[in-house]
């Protein structure tokens, strides 16, 4: 297939930024939507033109790395579906297709559709781990936990911290992905010793990142490719709420 | 972390105030509905609402959830705007679009507050027509009504601002457990649709009167 793209182009976070038109020629319906832009890179350095920067690392949806908002869709249009997991077939021959970065100002733009998510490592290096002593793990059997507090543990830590919840916020909000980390530590046992303080300082850099706040509209649980839940904001909140109200400092 | 300064814990007061407005505007429609009754039940309904001395700390405590909604409210949406500097080319659609309902809160309620005080303008401290019924003079607040409520213009504004108020609380009171930090996938659901009812039934029981004044009066 043939397919009309528009494609953000940015030297660097200072420059303005514009879209590149391009014309892809005899895309497969079999080609990932990253397979197709490797296609588009090859034709730009054959006519001695920069590649289009985007991030990518796993190619199966598992790491996070990619991202790209298609058509106003943080990784295209189809749910629990990461960019490099999006296949051309979703597509029909002549289809115009804009292809823009993750847009907030949190993430600036490196360069052309790779943004810096550092913001997210700032705010798991506030509190979302667990402080333990290494040694040999302790027999499983010894950490009673209810089988349903696990099924939501595990459901947040699906979360693969790709951004796409910011990315479809109109607030670009990092709730979602914060708030993952928290349920995903606060529903275990050994969460439980620094829970208070790890809501606290996440939120506390959550909000120094210069996120927005959340509204509820849902576009986050919409957007993310693990489809991550609500329910963990909500308990998120609830968290962060007790923990302001026993904090000491 | 300062609470009062996160923007968890300003959203939390967004929700209480906005959950406390959502229960005044409730009793307030229940009230409006004397219109059906009679000119009577109206008047002495609302004198007995302005003679009680507890009418101070209730109007108080109004304006301060009022205000504080507002203000916090539209704190909240200045960092939300200042979020994204640049701005999408194409909107998302589909499943991962937010509805314009949401998107556009601030401007719902920027317009419920200059109708706020239009509103207050109009009949709180409109003309004061007097009645007798037998136990000393009371304002005629019916006759007012009735007057405002002839005026064609008047009825579609309130009309308009009606239902954008229902569909901010048709977002908001859903929103507001999930705020406080109530999430539940049994209840949800239902508190979600229980949202949308409860902003159906406040602007229908608010829109009654104009109607009702306008065309069967
Ligand atoms: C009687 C009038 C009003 C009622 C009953 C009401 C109710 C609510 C409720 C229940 C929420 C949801 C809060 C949450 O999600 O926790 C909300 C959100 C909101 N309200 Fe109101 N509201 C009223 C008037 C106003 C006014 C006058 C303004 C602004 C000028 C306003 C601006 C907003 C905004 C911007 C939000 C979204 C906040 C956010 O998610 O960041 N509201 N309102
Ligand atoms: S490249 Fe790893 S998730 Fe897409």
């Amino acid at each position: 297939m043939n397919l009309n793209l528009k494609i953000w182009r940015q030297k660097n976070s200072q420059d303005k930024g514009q879209f590149m038109e391009f014309h892809a020629k005899d895309i497969s319906e079999d080609m990932s939507f990253l397979e197709m832009m490797d296609v588009v890179n090859e034709q730009l350095i054959k006519d001695g033109k920069e590649p289009v920067e985007f991030d990518h690392d796993c190619r199966e949806g598992i790491c996070g790395a990619c991202s790209m908002v298609i058509n106003g869709n943080p990784h295209g249009p189809d749910k629990a579906t990461t960019t490099c997991q999006l296949h051309m077939r979703r597509f029909k021959d002549g289809d115009s297709i804009v292809i823009e970065p993750f847009r907030a100002k949190a993430f600036p733009v490196i360069r052309d559709l790779v943004v810096d998510r550092s913001a997210f490592d700032r705010i798991i290096e506030a509190g979302g781990f667990i402080s333990a002593s290494t040694g040999n793990a302790q027999d499983a059997n010894c950490l009673p936990i209810a089988k349903d507090h696990a099924d939501r543990a595990f459901s947040a830590a699906t979360c693969i911290g790709c951004g796409a919840c910011v990315a479809a916020c109109k607030n670009a909000s990092a709730s979602l992905f914060v708030s993952a980390k928290i349920a995903h530590l606060g529903l275990l046992p050994q969460g439980q010793a620094e829970r208070e303080r790890r809501a606290l300082r996440m939120v506390a850099a959550m909000d120094e990142s210069g996120f927005g706040g959340c509204t509820n509209t849902g576009a986050c649980s919409a957007a993310c490719p693990k489809e991550i839940g609500q329910e963990n904001i909500a308990m998120m909140n609830r968290d962060f709420m007790r923990s302001s109200a026993k904090n000491r400092d | 972390m300062n609470f009062w300064k996160s923007t968890i814990g300003q959203k939390q007061l967004v929700g209480l105030a906005g959950l406390a407005l959502a229960g005044f505007v409730l009793t307030h429609m229940l009230g409006n509905l004397l219109i059906l009754v009679g000119p009577r039940a109206y008047n002495e309904y609302s004198h007995a609402l302005v003679s009680n001395p507890l009418i101070y700390a209730a109007e108080v405590g109004l304006l301060v959830f009022f205000l504080g909604h507002v203000i916090v409210a539209m704190t909240l949406q200045k960092r939300n705007w200042k979020s994204r500097e640049v701005k999408y080319a194409v909107s998302a659609s589909g499943d991962k679009a937010t509805s314009p309902a949401k998107k556009s809160l601030w401007a719902q309620g920027m317009i419920i507050l200059i109708f706020v005080v239009l509103h207050l303008i109009t009949m709180k401290y409109g003309e004061y027509y007097t009645v007798n019924y037998g136990q000393g003079e009371i304002r005629d607040l019916h006759r007012l009504v009735v007057d405002v409520f002839h005026q064609p213009g008047y009825v579609i504004w309130y009309v308009i601002c009606l239902v954008l108020l229902g569909i901010h609380l048709s977002h908001g009171v859903a929103s507001s457990f999930q705020t406080l930090g109530f999430n539940h996938p049994k209840y949800t659901p239902k508190i979600k649709l229980g949202s949308c009812l409860f902003a159906a039934v406040v602007t229908a029981g608010f829109v009654v009167q104009p109607i009702y004044v306008y065309f069967l009066m």
